[in-house]
């Protein structure tokens, strides 16, 4: 953050329009954060309370119930669970099948690796529901005994992670091509003449240099993919079976019975997207704008 | 495209700088370095990705094209039968929805252009200013983009509902005959929804936009001053202009966006009358009471080809740039 120079080279006198543009983007900031404050103030208050005085009230009691009564009314911890079981793996297949088409494209030219982009890129950008009729049917006539708990590639958690490794892929292997590009070629040269195997080339050499791109994409993917609420809507048949975004509509019906609960739910949801947010900022808002060609 | 965009970042500056970029072709003397293993691992590398993607992405929509001119009752394929242009006749003429989804399709895209991408812009250059705290406003703008839409819809519910909600309570329309009732009524719902997108678009415009504006180059800024532009002069004519690429990624970002909104709706009120989408018509075909295969497959391909026409232009530019680069 630049706020120390700053400060130490503005420190004299103060203007009266950077005082107006503050008080404008603090105010604004504040107007922004406001549904999400009032998300938390309602779901902060028993319901029982806000029944009788309305949710714009002073509060006579404030404490977490509501979120502690949504977790465990709800079983919300299995719901957790059954996102990790489709995010990790989806998350991991994809940053890897789509740097071997990345590294692929940018380091040999075979022709077809422009058209390989364009294939791969123009997938990513198609709306979901262009797709999703052919494809659930596909989902339902692949039979997977003894794979999946359906019998089927519908209503599973391979389900999902197919579909999510395939529609991401093309995002991540857009930006991975443009990053490996950048390196150096002589580096894999030198290993080639060594007698490097392609594999190795690609898995010691090309792969650790594009940490801080991997790291981005990985943020951005995991978060994406935590979000998804359509694939797994459709998709998945068995309540049970929902992740997390996905089963908070249903949720919303069943246990989180009044306003406070539903509050008290989606923000439960929407902690742990929160922290990786605060935690990787710098790696989310890199991944977005180094791409900025997905929707 | 989105390499520029990459070089104009200093957050993603551990990018190496792409000037030091050698050329993209390999000397083709190369291909006779590799092995008969290595050809195979190109193979399989290149290819279980890009088999995996074609199977699930294309030919899916190629499958959407084709189920479009058929009825099917997704029983065996026997009972898949050729009716030419039987649906889309029907969707035009007949489907009470579909216009007005157009309608609203069209409607969203406008909104989402006309206020929050300005705005983020707005936001963008305010903070671009080197002023204090521009990390802490950034924050607050951007964290609604960091929410899924289904939480987003959750937590608007929460303003809009009519006996609980905050507006109405603070307005005093809770009580019966006085409801205003945000979410239902076809005339307000399309309105309210798109409130709470552009309470997310804002923020996602504005970190395009600050990544656009860290790549204006400072000394053409200082010439407009110098020669006697003041703020909104120098950004009319010298910034905006070099803002050409953000543009079009934006323009493409909010077009895309405005085809794909499906959750918040599905949320807010299941793309109740008044706030009908095409995707929202899509699934229903799918999840809904009346499953009608080739149906909803006609409406998918007109959300194709509205797509397409976005995205091969867009595509295309890039890559020849790409490719001149």
């Amino acid at each position: 953050m630049s706020t120390g120079t700053v400060a130490l080279k503005k420190r004299a006198p103060i203007r009266p329009a950077r005082v107006l543009l503050h008080l404008f983007l603090a105010g604004a900031a504040l107007a922004w954060l406001a549904p999400l404050l009032w998300a938390v103030y309602s779901a902060m208050r028993p319901y029982a309370e806000t029944s009788e005085k309305g949710y714009v009230s002073w509060p006579d009691t404030l404490n977490f119930d509501n979120f502690t009564n949504a977790f465990t009314q709800s079983d919300m911890s299995h719901y957790f669970l059954n996102t990790m079981i489709i995010a990790v793996p989806a998350v991991l297949l994809t940053l890897f099948l789509s740097s071997m088409v990345a590294f692929y494209v940018s380091r040999f030219d075979f022709r077809l690796n422009l058209a390989l982009l364009l294939v791969f890129t123009a997938g990513n950008l198609l709306p979901q529901q262009v797709i999703i009729t052919p494809l659930y049917r596909l989902y339902l006539l692949i039979d997977l005994p003894g794979i999946t708990m359906s019998g089927k590639l519908y209503d599973s958690a391979l389900g999902l992670v197919l579909i999510h490794v395939a529609f991401q892929s093309g995002f991540c292997a857009f930006v991975l091509s443009n990053y490996m590009r950048t390196l150096p070629h002589e580096l894999t040269e030198a290993a080639l003449v060594d007698g490097a195997s392609v594999w190795r080339q690609y898995w010691q050499i090309v792969l650790p240099l594009c940490r801080p791109a991997m790291a981005a994409l990985a943020t951005l993917l995991s978060i994406w993919i935590y979000n998804d609420f359509f694939w797994a809507l459709v998709l998945i048949s068995t309540g049970e079976n929902m992740p997390i975004t996905s089963a908070l509509n249903n949720l919303s019906g069943t246990y989180f019975t009044d306003p406070n609960l539903v509050a008290a739910g989606a923000l439960l949801t929407a902690i742990p997207t929160l922290i990786v947010y605060f935690v990787l900022q710098r790696q989310f808002v890199s991944g977005l704008t180094l791409g900025a060609n997905k929707g | 495209m989105t390499t520029d965009i990459a070089k104009e970042i200093p957050e993603a500056a551990d990018v190496p700088p792409s000037g030091a970029a050698p050329a993209t072709n390999v000397p083709h003397g190369h291909r006779r370095l590799l092995t008969r293993r290595d050809r195979l691992t190109l193979g399989l590398m290149a290819g279980l990705p890009t088999i995996l993607h074609i199977a699930l992405v294309w030919v899916t929509a190629l499958a959407s094209i084709a189920l479009a001119f058929t009825t099917w009752d997704g029983i065996g394929f026997d009972s898949i039968q050729w009716v030419g242009l039987q649906n889309f006749k029907e969707l035009f003429e007949q489907n009470p929805q579909f216009w007005p989804a157009v309608q609203h399709n069209v409607i969203w895209f406008v909104v989402l252009i006309v206020i929050p991408t300005p705005l983020g812009l707005f936001l963008a250059v305010q903070l671009d200013k080197k002023i204090r705290f521009s990390r802490v406003y950034q924050t607050a703008f951007f964290l609604p983009v960091v929410l899924s839409m289904a939480v987003i819809g959750f937590v608007w519910q929460l303003i809009y509902n009519p006996d609980t909600g905050l507006i109405n309570s603070i307005i005093g329309a809770n009580e019966p005959g006085k409801y205003i009732d945000w979410i239902g009524d076809p005339d307000l719902n399309l309105w309210a929804v798109l409130v709470a997108a552009s309470w997310r678009h804002t923020g996602y415009m504005m970190i395009l936009y600050l990544a656009g504006l860290k790549g204006v180059d400072p000394a053409l800024r200082e010439a407009s001053a110098l020669d006697g532009a003041n703020e909104w002069q120098t950004f009319k004519n010298v910034v905006f202009p070099t803002l050409r690429p953000t543009n079009t990624v934006v323009l493409v970002v909010t077009i895309i966006e405005a085809l794909r909104c499906f959750d918040l709706v599905f949320v807010f009120n299941k793309g109740a009358e008044g706030t009908e989408l095409l995707s929202i018509l899509v699934t229903n075909n799918i999840i809904g009471e009346s499953s009608r295969i080739g149906y909803g497959s006609a409406i998918a391909v007109v959300l194709l080809l509205i797509s397409l026409v976005v995205i091969i232009p867009y595509l295309v530019a890039t890559f020849r740039k790409e490719r001149r680069a």
